[in-house]
């Protein structure tokens, strides 16, 4: 008895000793960096107009991704589950292929827009002739997060739909609701925490997203800089407690995000 | 308990319930070929037109091109380096995620719910933010006066923050729904706690503990943000394949970095193979 209250201790200590060395020591020593020269610096430094404009693309470049995946993210969640893509032989290809975001280099991603979308890419020429530019602008990061984003709303959706099966909506479709009542008043109550997790995911993603958007941003002051982007800018230019008021700001939307995920976690429905 | 991980694989180690696949479609807001077209558009679109570009902008100068770039001397070294950082991370996570997880689901304490919630930190913050916060308690300005930046051990560092949550959070539910009885039958037998971990705990616990640590690796391969400022990116010593292909990138040799890039594409579809393989192993009892 006495060995084994001597290892649970041991093993707590190996744990605790681990998270706290790599965790939450740098962390709370960082908070307490940024936080030294007062709130009222921190704030200042968030509040410079190069601070602001980064909020807001970072804002618009989440506010337009994150959306879009979420609409393509059920919609491939309900084909893979129930539809047609489920019961076609193509499905471990469709499935491998929405596991691949999680997988690749960001930096890849970032040089796979750019021989696509680029000055020498694919559609070079022909967006040059429209005059439309998606490297070192919006559209770009754009793209770049949705690509980073995509698989998290349909895989946090998936089980949800495997687990409720269907027939609610197959009641439903007897009593003779239309395929959109039924969707709209069945489908989405019962998956509504799977998609909210899936969201929450994808936003803190898409809101801290660096390797991909440094890539195709261009790093243009005032215009391509997101947040993520300006801490990276103000370190490199030694301002030091400047990155550390962005990266508060950030660390304050991640600890929402942990928030938010412990709140709407889907599996404590069952 | 909120698992960024799991979900992640929620797939893995999960019984594939018999899908009701009925003729109906009902639920479906649109017409099913619709959607079908639709879904295969988007991520034919977003996902495999540009990764095809990748591909085919390595091989641009034919095999002998694309040979030429990733054999030079600084895309070997660049390569070598990241596959033996990634698979120390790995190994390092595979010990102590499980060791972490075994201290959150057996163990009890003050502020274990706390601990349970801070261990998807790694995921939600952003990973520049996580070099930079390293850097700044194991930077050259630490006030412990430990400074590891643009080490290779500084790769390590940053690596094992970013993928920390990935064995724990696959590990730990596995842990949860393993049976108790197992064990303490062995106990009744005679069987010492080493024993019984070796024998009964470890081989319920190894599809978990691998599949978090395939995707421990895969990310660490991947890893850029939180190394850009960390690793000081010296050539032969500390630059990783990401930050490399970055810097080809930079000076706009663009058919290097898609070289290198093929081979981290080719390791990331390596690795979800190997999960879909451990995924089978896994469930293997269930089916």
């Amino acid at each position: 008895m006495r060995a084994e209250t001597l290892t649970r201790i041991g093993l707590r200590t190996i744990a605790l000793g681990y998270l706290g060395l790599l965790l939450a020591f740098p962390v709370g020593y960082i908070l307490y960096e940024t936080f030294a020269p007062g709130v009222g610096a921190v704030w200042d430094s968030v509040t410079t107009p190069a601070a602001i404009s980064a909020f807001w693309l970072t804002l618009t470049v989440t506010a337009i991704a994150v959306p879009l995946n979420t609409v393509l993210g059920v919609l491939t969640a309900l084909s893979l589950v129930r539809g047609r893509l489920g019961r076609s032989r193509a499905r471990p290809l469709i499935e491998a292929v929405l596991d691949l975001p999680f997988a690749v280099s960001p930096v890849v991603v970032g040089l796979a827009l750019v021989l696509v979308y680029g000055r020498t890419g694919w559609f070079g020429d022909e967006l040059a002739t429209a005059g439309i530019q998606v490297i070192f602008s919006l559209p770009g990061m754009v793209i770049a997060t949705v690509f980073v984003c995509l698989p998290f709303v349909a895989r946090e959706v998936m089980p949800v739909l495997r687990e409720i099966g269907d027939e609610q909506e197959q009641a439903a479709a007897t009593l003779g609701a239309t395929r959109w009542q039924a969707f709209r008043r069945i489908t989405v109550p019962s998956i509504r925490w799977g998609i909210a997790y899936g969201v929450v995911l994808s936003t803190a993603r898409a809101v801290g997203e660096f390797g991909a958007v440094s890539v195709v941003s261009g790093k243009i002051g005032g215009e391509t800089i997101t947040l993520p982007l300006l801490v990276e800018q103000r370190y490199q230019n030694f301002d030091l407690a400047g990155a550390y008021a962005a990266s508060a700001l950030l660390a304050v939307l991640a600890l929402g995000t942990l928030l938010a995920l412990t709140l709407v976690n889907p599996r404590k429905d069952h | 308990m909120s698992t960024l991980a799991t979900s992640a694989l929620g797939r893995l180690g999960r019984v594939r319930r018999a899908r009701a696949a009925s003729p109906a479609l009902t639920g479906d807001p649109i017409p099913p070929r619709l959607a079908v077209g639709t879904i295969v558009l988007w991520l034919g679109l977003v996902v495999l037109l540009p990764l095809a570009a990748v591909a085919t902008r390595s091989f641009d100068d034919g095999l002998a091109g694309f040979w030429a770039s990733v054999s030079s001397r600084q895309a070997v070294d660049a390569l070598r380096f990241t596959l033996l950082v990634s698979l120390l991370v790995a190994a390092i996570q595979a010990v102590m995620g499980t060791v972490v997880a075994w201290v959150l689901v057996r163990d009890s304490f003050r502020g274990k719910a706390f601990v349970n919630t801070i261990i998807d930190l790694p995921f939600a913050l952003p990973t520049i933010v996580a070099g930079l916060t390293l850097l700044a308690l194991y930077g050259p300005r630490s006030p412990i006066g430990v400074n590891v930046s643009f080490t290779q051990a500084s790769v390590a560092l940053a690596l094992l923050f970013v993928t920390l949550p990935f064995v724990v959070r696959s590990v730990q539910p596995v842990l949860i729904e393993l049976d108790r009885e197992m064990e303490q039958a062995a106990a009744s037998l005679g069987a010492g706690p080493a024993t019984i971990f070796r024998r009964i705990v470890l081989p319920n616990l190894a599809p978990a503990v691998l599949s978090g640590a395939a995707l421990a690796f895969a990310r660490a391969v991947g890893e850029f943000g939180s190394l850009i400022l960390i690793s000081g990116n010296i050539p032969f010593q500390t630059q990783v394949a990401s930050v490399f292909v970055f810097k080809q990138l930079e000076s706009d040799n663009l058919r290097g970095a898609s070289a290198v890039s093929v081979v981290l594409l080719a390791l990331s579809l390596l690795v979800l193979l190997g999960l879909r393989l451990l995924e089978r192993w896994g469930t293997r009892h269930a089916r």
